[in-house]
């Protein structure tokens, strides 16, 4: 399957964008100017490594050891996709 | 931190929080959403209050913060407030005319930890920009929207819209390329405080707002990637409320300059209601028992048509204050709806007023600027609502 991103790509959170935990809503948001968007468990978890260290696969490859079972490899490109597409990541 | 306790963990918190620092501003425009009796709420809260304010409102979940006014670049203690607010875990959003910025003081914001920075501009042109704002101030907002993008803000560019501007938006969103704004807002004047006293004088023909709407359209495909274009259609020329602050008491808290709590920026000026002070309550307190934050929180305040409507989980009945100003009573459906039996007499206002727009026999009446001097003439002689019990 194609996707949009290498799994050598290493993504990061767009500048002006800031990634973070809310313990009132127990659960990661992302924050841009006047806006919030409200993550899911698994988006939160692929954003978190979105620091422009783990490689697309690195990604992969942690979240298969936190959570073993689950086949995630195409969801982890599908939601980088959108990712992009909303403009929250960016690639250098 | 700790988290809102359980006793409300069913209810909205306030994730937004719009700290209005201060009624002083060096501009005049005369569509400014401040209340035109401002000059009876001076006692602006101090550091020390908005310390306090931004602690408590962070600790019922309020994540985005806007600072405004009035000019918010008038308060000396800002940097302050900006590294308290950024220290407590909120995205901080300095809304500004840009007039009374320096370049210093840009980068001593950004220190403070400031997230973003939001400009509005009166016009495209300094002719036209410099008579909105009732003063010279076009050639320094263009130095400063660049100095903030030197500086490595993601920038908002604002433009209210209303009669006089309608016709530039393709100029204005030029301007916005050219100064490589990150998001444009076109925002639609919006007829509270002055805009409301000046209406016949702002509110454009529904031939410019269907103009303005396709330029702005065209440019959001062209731009897409680049720049996010926001328009808003007037709602005058709607048949269908804007969900006003998604809701009552749901997602907004306005803390007005003299500590007043607010659900929306104009909610001092309807009947009925009882003022709250964040110098008398704590934030937690006015947001979840409040008489005023449940006014008109949830659905049962309605009254028919919105009370047995299947629309009123989308726009929650529309805008309490347009409501009260247009029918004269706030549990009304806001008459922008066309269920509402007063949207009739709406839409003949804004016939009328288009066809003296376009009339050359009809005399244009003159702008009201706004200022404390003209607020205070406006107030006459009433005696001060001063909100504090203390
Ligand atoms: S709308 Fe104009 S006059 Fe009102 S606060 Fe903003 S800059 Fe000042
Ligand atoms: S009747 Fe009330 S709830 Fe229904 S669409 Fe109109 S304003 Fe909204």
């Amino acid at each position: 399957m194609e996707h949009a991103f290498q799994p050598g790509q290493k993504p990061s959170i767009r500048s002006g964008f800031r990634f973070q935990w809310e313990p009132a809503q127990e659960r990661h948001v992302l924050l841009y100017p006047e806006g919030m968007v409200k993550l899911t468990a698994s988006a939160g978890e692929i954003l978190k490594r979105c620091d422009g260290e783990h490689t697309v696969a690195e990604i992969v490859e942690e979240l298969k050891q936190q959570f073993p079972g689950v086949d995630l490899e195409a969801d982890v490109y599908k939601f980088l996709e959108v990712a992009d597409e909303n403009g929250w990541i960016e690639v250098r | 931190m700790k988290t809102a306790g359980s006793k409300y963990a069913d209810m909205p918190k306030p994730l937004w929080l719009l700290a209005e620092l201060t009624y002083a501003c060096p501009l005049q425009c005369p569509y400014c959403s401040n209340p035109v009796d401002m000059a009876n709420y001076t006692r602006e809260l101090t550091t020390e209050e908005w310390f306090k304010v931004l602690r408590e409102a962070r600790e019922l979940g309020a994540t985005q913060l806007g600072f405004s006014g009035g000019e918010p670049l008038t308060r000396p203690d800002l940097e302050e407030l900006i590294a308290e607010a950024r220290r407590l875990g909120y995205y901080t959003n300095l809304i500004t005319s840009g007039v009374g910025m320096t370049e210093e003081r840009i980068k001593a914001f950004k220190e403070a930890g400031l997230d973003h920075i939001q400009v509005s501009f009166q016009a495209s042109s300094q002719e036209l920009n410099d008579f909105i704002a009732g003063t010279d101030a076009f050639q320094h907002k263009l130095e400063m929207a660049r100095a903030v993008k030197r500086n490595g803000y993601p920038m908002v560019l604002c433009f209210v819209l209303h009669r006089h501007n309608e016709d530039q938006v393709e100029d204005i969103l030029e301007l916005a390329i050219a100064l490589e704004a990150d998001y444009v807002e076109l925002a639609t004047t919006q007829y509270y405080g002055w805009a409301m006293h000046n209406k016949e004088q702002l509110l454009p023909t529904r031939e410019q707002v269907e103009r303005a709407e396709a330029i702005a359209h065209r440019y959001q495909e062209k731009m897409k990637g680049k720049m996010r274009i926001f328009y808003v259609v007037p709602d005058y020329y709607e048949d269908r409320p804007k969900a006003c602050m998604n809701g009552w008491g749901n997602v907004f808290l306005t803390i007005a300059p003299d500590g007043a709590a607010l659900p929306c920026h104009s909610a001092r000026q309807l009947p009925g209601v009882e003022l709250v002070n964040v110098r008398d309550h704590s934030i937690e307190w006015i947001w979840y028992e409040s008489p005023l934050f449940n006014m008109f929180r949830g659905y049962d305040w309605m009254k028919e048509p919105c009370r047995s409507c299947d629309e009123k989980e989308k726009d929650f009945g529309g805008c309490r204050c347009q409501a009260w100003m247009l029918t004269g009573d706030p549990r009304n459906a806001d008459p922008v709806c066309s269920k509402s039996p007063h949207h009739q007499e709406l839409l003949d206002e804004v016939a009328r007023i288009e066809a003296d727009a376009m009339n050359p026999d009809v005399p244009e009446k003159p702008l009201v600027f706004r200022n404390m001097r003209t607020s205070k003439a406006l107030i006459g002689d009433k005696p001060e609502r001063d909100t504090t019990t203390a």
